[in-house]
């Protein structure tokens, strides 16, 4: 089982680095895992970990981008509210980079 | 402790399609397995099968050394191939009369993207009835490795779970076999064997387990389902003006309706499913939702035949539960060989239902009578036959399109004409792929049986490569940008293969394509397609 390493502790993540158990996240660990992909965490990457957090704690699934994008924009502007300003923050994709910072885990089956 | 790792991309494609089809020299009982990264999916993590009471749950992955099987785990697998020998005469029968004719060695679309001899049917099959000989068969007990026998052994067993993760069951060998020999027999079989000693993959057990705890693959919450249809539902007002009012887990409704739930989560799944919704509500169909028989798909049925029996049992329970006539299916592949060959003998007679009859057509689905469960591409078919629907196929006329019959559709259920029937009568541009590509010879999409994980990007590429160099063909030829299909693992995995080998075309369902032609009543002047994306003559304007 690969593992992070924080305050000591070893949190365990699965192979690509996804949190095994999602209440290990805090606010660093997102850090740590920013800075192993050598990618810096701005205000405006808080905003979508953070949407993501929200959005999970009451759906318990990561959003369809499709509502991600449509909620970015209604609450920050069309500016924010689109693929390609998801990209460029998340260059490996918001599903996939913007869930493992935020501690979700990845969707299965048809998808 | 070991760390993360990203999963290996695959070489680009002008490196991936320089494929070596020269075999080894020595004889192959005697090449060892190698696990090349991209090219297998990860072990189950332990807490899947806990969930559904799974044997030998543990941490494990298929590079270790050692496995962690149980000490019995020879005698465990033996036993499992002997209960099956008897109660599967298909299996028995396959594992006796091969001649090797070689006629299926070049269908597989695996050895066509790998080059590799153990990816022919002819020795995929060979890498079981090996053993079989050497342990239920005269000769191969006296005459061992002289009667293609041979031990079962660690590596035998690791090389076998190498080899039926590598087979998609789509049955493709199966039709130019003069035996008529069906590998995904053989595979469904070895793939029960390595769940009786916890050996599923990450990818397909994680899916089941949600199934069985939540309803569905994802795991959707009955509220993140209302609420992702909903979320439909908002689209399609905002393109037609029309504000649909779907139900859920509505009692006393005529007809339930199951679709796999890819299509409420993912692009562009999402888009068949406003294509449903909007065809139901210009119909007025009596129908509902549920937020509990809420995956049409079934990833048990790579697991095992209890536990595929095990998820599909729900939708026959909730339709009793919720009294409704009948039951209707959206677009899926690998769920309608569940329901067309295996439902009604698990789970049926489903005598509680009545025989589908159309409340629009008064058309009986006498196809349907035992399962009690109508394809949506049978349904709409029959609607436009009858002239029920308003349909204006120019609302598409910016799509060139191509029909990829998905494995367990075509070969499955025979259902070939329905689906091109609803696309030329909703688009003005279609065109068919080479011969040898559709229909029943048709080519897998690379990444079925849940072989549709992000770690096998490799192997998903090189599966995909004979369907994707039949849509290259048909771009090329007439400049076709639309790969339509009537399953939701197509709808995901070929969106992705199409990025690697044919980055201009996309794909879709085909109730998107009817939902863009789909003349409603009371709609405003369409704008946009179902993407959102301008119609064309409308692309100048402010929209």
């Amino acid at each position: 089982m690969p593992t992070i390493e924080f305050e000591g502790k070893q949190i365990e993540v699965d192979e690509e680095g996804y949190l095994q158990n999602l209440e290990d996240w805090v606010p660093e660990l997102a850090k740590i895992m920013s800075e192993q992909d050598s990618q810096e965490l701005t205000d405006e990457h808080w905003e979508i970990i953070n949407f993501l957090r929200d959005y999970y704690e009451k759906y318990q699934i990561a959003p369809m981008i499709k509502i991600l994008v449509k909620e970015i924009k209604k609450n920050m502007g069309p500016d924010k509210g689109n693929t390609k300003y998801l990209y460029q923050l998340f260059p490996d994709g918001p599903a996939k980079q913007a869930c493992r910072y935020a501690g979700l885990p990845k969707p299965t089956g048809c998808v | 402790m070991a760390k993360p790792t990203k999963p290996t991309k695959p070489p680009k494609p002008e490196e991936l399609v320089k494929i070596d089809y020269n075999p080894p020299e020595k004889p192959w009982m005697e090449v060892p397995v190698e696990f090349k990264p991209g090219t297998f999916c990860y072990g189950t993590r332990p807490k899947y099968l806990e969930e559904i009471g799974f044997p030998n749950p543990r941490e494990w992955s298929p590079l270790d050394d050692d496995w962690k099987l149980p000490a019995d785990w020879k005698d465990t697998v033996l036993k499992g191939i002997g209960e099956r020998l008897k109660k599967n005469r298909a299996f028995h029968l396959f594992m006796d009369i091969c001649v090797r004719c070689g006629a299926c060695a070049d269908k597989c679309h695996f050895f066509i993207g790998s080059g590799d001899p153990k990816n022919m049917p002819v020795l995929r099959a060979e890498l079981m009835r090996s053993v079989y000989r050497k342990y239920f068969t005269t000769g191969g007990k006296l005459f061992g490795n002289l009667a293609g026998a041979r031990e079962l052994t660690s590596d035998v067993f690791k090389e076998w779970w190498y080899y039926y993760y590598q087979c998609t069951e789509c049955r493709r060998c199966s039709v130019f076999c003069p035996f008529g020999i069906d590998t995904a027999e053989i595979t469904m079989m070895a793939r029960e064997l390595f769940n009786l000693l916890g050996c599923n993959t990450d990818w397909i057990a994680g899916p089941v387990a949600n199934c069985y705890r939540k309803g569905n693959h994802l795991g959707l919450e009955p509220h993140t389902i209302t609420s992702n249809i909903e979320f439909l539902v908002d689209d399609i007002e905002e393109i037609t003006g029309i504000k649909v009012e779907p139900t859920f887990n509505r009692k006393g409704a005529e007809i339930l309706f199951v679709t796999p739930s890819g299509d409420l989560f993912g692009d562009p799944g999402t888009y068949t499913c406003m294509g449903y919704l909007m065809l139901f509500h210009e119909l007025g169909l009596d129908y509902t939702w549920s937020t509990y028989a809420s995956e049409g798909g079934n990833f048990g049925f790579f697991t095992s035949m209890e536990m595929a029996k095990r998820l599909n049992y729900k939708i026959y329970a909730e339709a009793k539960r919720l009294g409704v006539k009948w039951i209707l299916g959206g677009e899926c592949g690998h769920m309608w060989r569940v329901v067309h060959q295996y439902m009604d003998t698990w789970n049926g007679p489903a005598d509680f239902l009545e025989e589908p009859v159309s409340p629009i057509t008064g058309t009986k689905f006498e196809n349907a009578k035992t399962t009690k469960m109508v394809h949506i591409a049978e349904f709409t078919a029959d609607l436009i036959k009858h002239g029920k629907l308003k349909l204006d196929p120019s609302r598409n006329d910016h799509l060139k399109v191509t029909y990829h019959d998905s494995c367990n559709t075509s070969r499955g259920m025979g259902i070939l004409e329905e689906p091109r029937y609803i696309i030329n009568k909703s688009c003005n541009h279609f065109h068919e792929m080479h011969e040898d590509t559709i229909r029943e010879k048709t080519f897998c999409c690379g990444s079925g049986t849940g072989l549709n994980a992000g770690e096998n990007m490799e192997l998903r590429m090189r599966g995909g490569l004979a369907r994707a160099n039949a849509v290259q063909h048909v771009r090329d030829k007439n400049g076709v940008n639309m790969l339509a299909n009537i399953c939701a693992i197509d709808r995901a995995t070929l969106s992705t293969l199409m990025q690697y080998w044919v980055p201009d075309v996309g794909v879709s369902g085909i109730h998107e394509l009817l939902g863009n032609a789909l003349v409603m009543k009371g709609e405003k002047e369409r704008e946009t397609d179902l993407r959102l994306e301008p119609l064309p003559g409308k692309e100048d304007e402010d929209v």
